[in-house]
């Protein structure tokens, strides 16, 4: 494992750092530790323009290709851009889901047509894109979706049915689709992964309340929508493949920078705790040295990633996503304890407000990208090489 | 490689029926495999540094090492000798002093040991009941330690003693007049602890440590503690590796248990639990090993050595019950390593007073979590 950084990597840290101190001003001074996860609603047309600031300096997609529009940035150097983003209280990215899965999935998969006319919008922060996986029927088992999509006689596709707890719809224009291509088909076979504008007739998008109050995710209705025959990724029936290439991102690099925003999550608890005189209190000091435990570790695991060949699923990166999710959710609950009543009323201090936001949203972390059931299913089978669970046959 | 060589060789010299066999020895280890350790593969030596006739590595290699040893249980004076009595030496000793012994520890010719307290506090604890004091050009040693491991075997002790000028480190051979070796029989016979009773007289050069040097106790307990840690995660690795074996091919209901959704789960929750602690072992390994100061190192070693005790214990309970019936019983392994967590559990303190120490750094500097 190695801790010390090159003088490179050290001058490209004050870079970031720099130009976040000269642009998170004035009227983006507002957004400072908004948004994100739970915090969607706080002023999302700022925040797209904050996206636009970012691609101006061309701090959009960084780790994507330079051919790509990205700037190409190593492993190493994506990881320090998150880490100073955060460390500055940049905002949570509204173009999140199209540069972090749907771009890497386009580069990968998409045809020279495709990556020519969607990457751009995703790099200038003009195009904002909505993950289109889960249904009723179709959660955890993923592959056991039904939305149906069909191709017309000029080769457009038409599709039917429900999605569901699909984020951020509505502030996106587009939406990526996994829907089934083979009437009959089974499983992860038969399906196509479409590219569909949200704003048409065929589409209904409908807000669902969440337990912290807010509106993030939604319900997304289809019927007989269209998407253009050239907007399928992959061919039909290869859905499945560009799907899951696109989850494996999800699980990547976009995690390794969170550590600093979690830092600070720490910092408010540790703030707080001084602030009600729980900082006395000998189980709350053991809880909150923990916590501090939980991040060093986390810290740590990211590095064994980065020195590690990263050709193969290595085990820190198997089990990064069910740790970071509980180590989170644990926070969350220990900064309640912490505030007492205070945490019991929708609260506008910024000692507070976050904390609240913490202990709610993270009740989700262990259930998007994976619940932690299948989370431990994944573990044990890749990890431990123990059986795999019984599937019915596809 | 070191870390390859080391898991080949344990794997040969120290499986069930090996440590079971050291375990009921008189001695409590094989002598042939120590001899092997010091002269063939030369872990001894491994921090010792080159001029001495050491390897001239540090604490990435002894706990790659420690690792392994911790897996198989090996019974050996290689943690009291390396791991303490070289550590301190390397750390707090004086010129002469180390000239005088580290070549001989790092050739595996000398067995040493030191007090392994379990207060939180670390080597002054050890120094609690222990005086020094001058008289007429010779050091008197007075009082009693608890907790020396492997002293039944050493020929050197290393104790811990307060002088007129504080903390003193003094080297008092194993056989000397007016020292007594009480050895009690533990329910983890893999390592034996000693209680030591002095009254003694030692020439003037018997204190060892070098008071410009003394910013090294705090240094080398970081150290002893994340040795204990790294051991304690191979103890607990080898719990998960005999209890995903185990529940591989017996059968109930038709299908391996292991098929069953509630034994994978948590064998993965020990896999989550084991490879965090690698982290943290190897991260805080790499802290010693690069220029972190006292008081990160210090904290650091601190959390790798909580979460280790914790997680030794999880997995060594985990793999008890995963193995049913045979989980309880002598024959089976699990029981060497449930015995082992227990015992390790508060070397150097336990967890909760390990955490309070952490919290005590968060709450107290102005550092930042
Ligand atoms: C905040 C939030 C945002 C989201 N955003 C999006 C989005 O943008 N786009 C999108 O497509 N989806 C999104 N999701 C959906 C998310 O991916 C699903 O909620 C998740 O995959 C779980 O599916 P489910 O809700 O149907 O739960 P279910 O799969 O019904 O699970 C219910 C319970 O059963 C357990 N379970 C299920 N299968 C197994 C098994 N094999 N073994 C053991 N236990 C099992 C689960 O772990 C869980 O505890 C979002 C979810 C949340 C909470």
């Amino acid at each position: 494992m190695n801790l010390q950084s090159t003088a490179a990597d050290e001058t490209f840290r004050k870079e970031v750092a720099t130009w976040m101190q000269k642009h998170l001003v004035g009227k983006y001074t507002s957004l400072k530790y908004r948004g994100g996860p739970g915090d969607e609603e706080a002023d999302p047309a700022m925040r797209k323009e904050w996206e636009r600031e970012l691609a101006a300096g061309q701090w959009t997609c960084v780790g994507w290709p330079a051919d790509a529009g990205g700037r190409g940035l190593s492993i190493e150097q994506q990881v320090i851009f998150h880490e100073e983003y955060a460390r500055a209280g940049g905002p949570g990215r509204m173009g999140h889901i199209g540069e972090g899965l749907l771009g890497p999935a386009l580069i990968k998969f998409g045809s020279e047509a495709q990556k020519k006319e969607f990457l751009p919008g995703i790099v200038a922060g003009t195009t904002f894109w909505a993950q289109g996986y889960s249904e009723p029927g179709a959660g955890s088992d993923l592959a056991n979706v039904q939305t149906k999509c069909w191709q017309e006689a000029d080769g457009s596709w038409r599709v039917s049915g429900q999605k569901i707890w699909t984020s951020l719809a509505h502030e996106s224009e587009w939406i990526f689709v996994l829907a089934r291509c083979e009437p009959g088909s089974k499983g992860n076979k038969g399906l196509a992964f479409l590219l569909m504008p949200l704003n048409q007739p065929g589409i209904e998008i409908r807000g669902i309340r969440q337990l912290g109050g807010g509106c993030e995710f939604n319900e997304v209705f289809f019927d007989s929508a269209t998407a253009q025959a050239n907007h399928i990724v992959g061919a039909p029936g290869d859905g499945w493949k560009v799907a899951m290439g696109l989850l494996e991102a999800e699980r990547g690099v976009s995690t390794l920078g969170q550590q600093m925003h979690f830092t600070h999550e720490l910092d408010l608890v540790i703030a707080a705790a001084r602030a009600t005189g729980k900082d006395k209190n000998p189980q709350v000091r053991q809880r909150i040295a923990n916590a501090w435990c939980g991040l060093r570790v986390m810290r740590y695991n990211a590095l064994r990633m980065l020195s590690g060949d990263s050709t193969t699923l290595q085990r820190e990166a198997i089990i990064g996503k069910y740790y970071w999710s509980n180590w989170h959710r644990d926070l969350g609950k220990l900064a309640v304890d912490v505030l007492g009543p205070l945490a019991d009323v929708p609260s506008d201090d910024p000692a507070i407000r976050p904390l609240q936001q913490l202990f709610f949203f993270s009740r989700a972390d262990t259930i998007y990208a994976g619940t932690n059931e299948i989370q431990l299913n994944l573990i044990a089978e890749r990890g431990l090489g123990m059986p795999r669970e019984p599937r019915p046959a596809a | 490689m070191i870390r390859d060589a080391a898991e080949n060789f344990l794997a040969d010299v120290s499986d069930s029926a090996a440590v079971r066999k050291a375990m009921a020895s008189e001695r409590g280890y094989d002598e042939s495999v120590w001899q092997r350790i010091a002269s063939e593969l030369g872990w001894c030596g491994i921090a010792v540094p080159e001029e001495h006739g050491g390897l001239g590595l540090g604490a990435v290699e002894i706990a790659l090492v420690q690792e392994q040893i911790g897996r198989r249980l090996l019974c050996a004076p290689f943690f009291s000798t390396v791991c303490l009595a070289a550590n301190i030496l390397k750390e707090v000793g004086s010129n002469a002093a180390q000239k005088q012994y580290l070549s001989s520890l790092a050739e595996g010719g000398l067995r040493a040991t030191l007090p392994l307290p379990s207060d939180v506090a670390g080597w002054s604890a050890a120094a609690a009941n222990v005086v020094a004091t001058r008289e007429s050009g010779h050091w008197r040693i007075q009082g009693v330690v608890d907790r020396v491991p492997d002293a039944a075997n050493a020929e050197l002790l290393l104790i811990f003693a307060n002088t007129s000028e504080g903390l003193g480190l003094f080297a008092v051979p194993a056989d000397s007049n007016g020292m007594q070796i009480l050895t009690a029989e533990p329910w983890d016979t893999t390592r034996r602890f000693s209680r030591v009773i002095m009254d003694l007289m030692l020439p003037a050069d018997a204190r060892v440590d070098e008071p410009i040097r003394s910013a090294g106790f705090a240094r080398s307990l970081a150290l002893a503690r994340l040795y204990v840690a790294a051991e304690q995660l191979g103890a607990a690795q080898q719990c998960l590796d005999l209890t995903v074996a185990y529940t591989a091919t017996r059968k109930q209901f038709g299908r391996v248990v292991g098929s069953f959704q509630a034994v994978k789960h948590r064998c993965a929750e020990m896999m989550v639990k084991i490879e965090a602690l690698r982290s943290a072992v190897y991260g805080a390994a790499a802290q010693a090993a690069g220029d972190a100061s006292i008081d990160v190192l210090a904290t650091e070693c601190m959390m790798a050595r909580a979460l280790a005790g914790d997680a030794l214990f999880y997995c060594a309970g985990e793999a008890i019950q995963l193995h049913g019936g045979v989980g309880f019983t002598w024959e089976y392994d699990p029981q060497l390593y449930f015995k082992r967590a227990q015992a390790s559990s508060h070397w150097l303190g336990d967890s909760d007073a390990l955490r309070e120490q952490i919290a005590e750094t968060l709450f107290s500097s102005a550092v930042h979590a």
